[in-house]
């Protein structure tokens, strides 16, 4: 595993500047060389010596991705004493998760949280102090990258997920269960019973794969949430972003969670935005419902979108909201300015500390819709605010996680055309089942022996 | 500490074996093989290799484990090949990775050859005692201590006690404090040890009735026969010379009056009632258990086997039970076939202390008493060929220690018994441990054809395998190699006899020229059949054949895994030391931190494998050894 080449995307991602993505290992240069061309179309980054820097494309085929600056440094004088290959793109998230999921299709594996780090100090580029900090960034960039696999993965794709590995377990299961007691499980006409059931986890995988290619998966945006009591204007100024005439809304349908979000982008930033409003019209619910939802949503929110009614005065229940939210990225709208306005400012900006914007808006009216979206991004460019950068890499890795089951679908399909034995059937199952697993952040153990024992009899 | 009562006579040996099951005979036989002055102990010379439970040995990945230990030098192969009625390969149909050989023994012949062995071999004598004290000294082990005082004084000691301690049986309300076939249980060695700072738990297992054949109505049951060519289990031994008549074996099924008669006498089930506290298997239910955690299926399968040539007993395979015996006979008597059924010996369950295995090194020795090793069930398996594979094991590393050499380690990627070992090491059992060909990640290599060419070498070495043997098994090495690329290098050509011999059998016609191995590949062809267009083949013994079509039709797959061991060997060779204090590594997350403290995993890899450890943490390990590396060298 240690001698793989690994890559990944190692500036952050906005839309605009640079973009860098890395690749460390014995292969790096190889795998670079796959996919980059100079100016002139030669393909030549293997005789290119140590620690230069060259002009050229990247093509994914026959098509441009990009205009690069590719730079290589041979090992062991690099960051991690391997080969180390450095493209710098335009950036944009596009254009980044595309080259670097050509690298992954050429033979890189997507670097683990604090990969490149890991091994600079394995292999002694960092200093003996830094061990603490290296063992802090691994265990922490971790835990972020699996927290946001499971934020993202609430909900039905969860649940997706969940159902393929069920029905992938019970069959290995099944085959290792025929194979320790063949005397009592017989695997008579299974073959053809297998291949409906792959057949059917192929599919529905493939479509998972595709989604997540499209980036539909986990939409990428800053997530944004509106909250604030009932009845200050939270849907008016959905609608507003929504209806606003550069505003692109996309559906996703099948593929979100029990939340109804949509996305917007604004000029250049995107939004995804959490849309709570429609459970108040379907429900009952008693006046701490702001609370609630506010409470729901501070703490994965990248931007809180805190409404007030001007008409009205600051009541407890407000108050609670900001408990809840001062410390977070928080712009805060004063609603209804088009009519008479009786809340105190002062009093606001005395129950949040530092620095944060305060806007007065009229949702119905269309009035400071123009400065929200101004202050936004201006948040954005200053980097007050960012979608996380994990959520793209999380995204990337379910991507990769998803391919690699499908191939492994794939692979067991030849194996029972090919006429092999059932026993090389549960080799590539398992592969399939520990892939998904990597996406809802599960591994295998004795998963598969719990199986065999829970759902079939044994003998003697 | 509760006293043990000693007489004055000390006798003076190197090895102490308590226990002469089938992992005490295997340990005491390859200590004293080694030249290593060593004494077995047994309740009762009567029981040695006994088999309590079910008439065979093999089966699914026990039979390899059976392979394995005879590659080694043990003699569990040879014993069964000289003492079997029937013999079968299971799972021929699938791939050669799990086929697997399996046969019925005559018991009492099978326990009064292996007693034969014992008492013949130098070194080595037979001991009927109950083994009441062990000796430990500064942590380290002196001598054990029997019922009637002697003291024998000793190098090292390994426990092989089975289901014997503390044992206690149960058919319904009707309780015995014996170990199994009514033997006399060991009541007082599990104190001493707890007193020791041994961590010991208690689980159970149980056994079917076994019923009088003359009882029993064989017209209602299916005939089970035994294969036509008989293959053998030892390496040493001549096919030829174990080609004979066998007995049968006979199918019936459980029905939903056998169901009902177990649902309506639940509550005096001991387990069901709550009296059994030990943890049982889950892989051989009871037939209360299946009927309850099965509750679907309409019927169960029932396998009356024989127990050997000079009985009438009949093993019931399928229904062991602990209920009563009122009851037993009436569920039995609802089986087609067993409606006059006369029980000879009712089912029964048994529980019976045993180690917490995660106190043990992979040589089997405990990490906190030098000296002494463990093995069999008291290690928490369960199977004659799990027990007999630790024993082998614990006999080595014991002689090992004791020679001044290093332990005998075999790995997840080597054997069938690295697999097991590893696994009682660094999981957390919760049941008694059972092989399974599924627990063995590279089973394409582990097979049960080639265990000679991946272990003899070792069983050489050690000094258990003669020269000879050995020397047999380079030879078949060196043909096996030969074959292959001669198979490789020698192409045919689209000629017209090569279409008409393709067609004859089925196969795409050639397009252009194409080696002799590849032909192999194609399902419809085998190495015979191949004959005909092959006319400078060499004449081969079947054994080399048979790996040579193995090597050929899955080399891909056998690739893949190669590879995959390579990467596993890495993370094997990263050792962590042994006075590494956990706590000092700040960044493992709580629960890595606990089961790593608790299990004191030896390498990186076994430390990845402990459920709870996430490759985060091994990363962060990772960096914290090379830490305390670097610190070392600046000192």
């Amino acid at each position: 595993m240690d001698n793989n080449t690994i890559a990944a995307i190692s500036t952050a991602l906005s839309e605009g500047g640079i973009g860098i993505i890395r690749l460390s290992g014995d292969d790096s240069i190889v795998i670079a060389d796959k996919i980059f061309k100079t100016k002139k179309g030669e393909r030549k980054l293997l005789s290119f010596s140590s620690h230069t820097i060259h002009y050229g494309f990247i093509y994914d085929g026959d098509e441009i991705i990009d205009e690069v600056m590719v730079s290589i440094m041979k090992a062991p004088n690099s960051f991690t004493r391997e080969n180390v290959v450095e493209i710098n793109c335009h950036g944009g998230i596009l254009v980044c998760k595309k080259i670097l999921n050509l690298v992954l299709s050429n033979g890189a594996r997507l670097a683990e949280p604090g990969e490149f780090t890991k091994r600079a100090f394995l292999n002694g580029r960092i200093d003996l102090s830094k061990a603490e900090a290296v063992m802090d960034v691994i265990s922490s960039q971790s835990e972020l990258a699996l927290k946001n696999s499971l934020r993202q993965l609430e909900g039905r794709l969860y649940e997706k997920i969940k159902e393929l590995r069920d029905k992938t377990i019970y069959e290995i299961a099944f085959i290792e269960s025929a194979l320790d007691d063949p005397e009592h499980i017989s695997l008579d006409e299974y073959p053809e019973r297998l291949t409906e059931t792959v057949n059917y986890l192929l599919k529905e995988v493939t479509s998972l794969y595709e989604s997540s290619k499209k980036g539909k998966f986990v939409k990428e945006g800053i997530n944004t949430v509106i909250v604030g009591k009932p009845n200050v204007g939270k849907s008016s100024l959905l609608n507003v972003l929504l209806g606003f005439e550069r505003a692109i809304v996309t559906d996703v349908e099948g593929t979100t969670r029990d939340t109804i979000e949509e996305h917007v982008t604004l000029k250049n930033v995107s939004l995804n935005l959490y849309d709570t409003a429609g459970i108040r019209d379907t429900e009952d619910y008693v006046e701490n419902i702001g609370v609630e939802r506010a409470k729901k949503y501070a703490d994965t929110a990248d931007l809180i979108l805190f409404m007030l009614d001007g008409t009205r005065p600051l009541t407890e229940e407000d108050e609670q909201i900001i408990d809840l939210i001062k410390n977070k990225n928080v712009i805060v709208l004063l609603n209804k300015i088009d009519k008479d306005c009786i809340i105190d400012k002062e009093d606001i900006r005395k129950k949040f500390s530092g620095e944060y914007a305060l806007l007065e808006i009229s949702a119905k009216e269309s009035i400071g819709i123009d400065s929200l979206e101004k202050v936004i991004e201006d948040m954005f460019i200053e980097g007050t605010i960012s979608s996380k950068d994990e959520m793209y890499i999380t995204n990337i890795r379910q991507a990769e996680a998803l391919l690699s089951a499908k191939n492994s679908y794939e692979l067991v399909l030849n194996s029972i055309n090919d006429g092999l034995p059932e026993d090389f059937y549960s080799i590539d199952l398992m592969n399939a089942y520990s892939s998904l697993g990597r996406i809802i952040g599960e591994d295998v153990d004795d998963d598969l022996v719990n199986e065999i024992f829970t759902k079939f009899c044994m003998g003697k | 500490m509760s006293e043990t009562f000693r007489n004055e006579w000390v006798e003076n040996v190197d090895v102490c074996v308590v226990g002469a099951g089938h992992a005490g005979c295997e340990a005491a036989l390859a200590c004293a093989r080694l030249g290593l002055e060593t004494v077995v102990f047994t309740v009762s010379i009567d029981s040695i290799a006994l088999m309590p439970c079910n008439p065979n040995i093999g089966g699914s990945s026990k039979g390899h484990l059976v392979r394995e230990v005879d590659a080694l030098g043990g003699e569990m192969g040879k014993n069964i090949d000289k003492t079997f009625i029937q013999s079968k390969m299971l799972n021929v149909s699938k791939g050669p990775a799990v086929h697997s050989l399996r046969a019925q023994a005559d018991k009492a012949d099978y326990s009064r050859s292996m007693r034969k062995i014992l008492e013949n071999q130098e070194h080595l004598t037979v001991k009927q005692a109950e083994i009441c004290d062990v000796i430990i000294e500064d942590k380290t082990v002196k001598g054990v201590v029997t019922y009637t005082g002697t003291t024998y004084m000793c190098k090292a000691v390994i426990l092989c006690t089975g289901t014997y301690l503390k044992a206690r049986c149960l058919c319904g309300e009707a309780i015995t404090y014996t170990g199994p076939s009514g033997l006399q249980a060991a009541n007082n060695l599990s104190t001493h040890l707890i007193e020791n700072g041994v961590k010991l738990r208690r689980f159970k297992t149980g056994t079917p009735a076994r019923m009088d054949k003359r009882s029993i109505d064989f017209t209602k049951m299916e005939e089970q026969f035994g294969d036509e060519r008989i293959v053998p289990f030892s390496y040493s031994t001549d096919p030829e010379s174990i080609q004979k008549e066998q007995i049968s074996c006979w199918l019936t099924y459980t029905n939903e009056e056998t169901h009902k008669i177990i649902r309506a006498n639940l509550d005096r089930s001991p387990i069901y009632a709550g009296i059994i506290e030990g943890t049982g298997p889950r892989y051989c239910p009871s037939i209360e258990d299946k009927v309850v955690k099965f509750a679907e299926k309409e019927r169960h399968q029932v396998f009356i086997e024989p127990e050997g040539l000079y009985t009438n007993e009949m093993y019931v395979g399928g229904m062991s039970s602990s209920l009563p015996e009122d009851v037993q006979l009436k569920m039995y008597r609802t089986v087609p076939g067993l409606e006059n059924c006369k029980i000879v010996r009712n089912a029964y369950a048994i529980e019976y202390d045993c180690l917490e295995p995660n106190q043990l090194l992979p040589s089997l020795e405990l990490k906190e008493i030098s000296g002494m090793f463990c093995a069999g069930q008291f290690n928490g398996s369960s199977g004659y060929e799990e027990a007999a594979a630790q024993g082998i094991i614990a006999g080595i590393n014991a002689s090992m220690k004791l020679l001044g050499r290093e332990p005998v380690i075999l790995d997840r990627s080597q054997a069938y018994i690295g697999v097991l070992i590893d696994d009682l090491v660094t999981k957390d059992n919760r049941e008694p441990y059972r092989m399974m060909t599924s627990r063995a990640e590279y089973r394409l290599l582990l097979r049960q054809d080639n265990a000679d060419l991946r272990l003899r070498k070792i069983g050489h070495e050690v000094g258990l395998v003669s020269d000879e043997d050995y020397e047999k098994t380079l030879e078949k090495e060196r043909l096996i190699e030969e074959e292959v690329l001669r198979l490789k290098s020698t192409t045919v050509g689209a000629s017209k006899n090569i279409q008409e011999f393709l067609e004859k059998f089925g196969s795409s016609p050639l397009k252009t020229g194409t080696s002799i191995a590849e032909l192999l590949c194609r399902p419809e062809l085998s190495y015979e059949a191949l004959a005909e267009i092959d006319p400078e083949r060499p004449f081969l013994p079947e054994a080399v054949i048979e790996q040579v079509c193995i090597h050929i039709k899955y080399e891909g797959y056998i690739e893949r895994q190669k590879h995959q061991v390579e990467q596993f060997k890495k993370t094997e060779k990263k050792l962590i030391p042994e006075d590494i204090d956990y706590d000092d590594v700040l960044s493992l997350r709580l629960e890595a931190r606990q089961k790593l403290k608790q299990f004191k995993p030896l390498n990186i890899g076994q430390a990845s494998r402990i459920s709870g450890v996430t490759p985060a943490d091994v990363s962060v390990l990772l960096v914290y050894l090379e830490q305390q590396r670097l610190r070392k060298q600046h000192e």
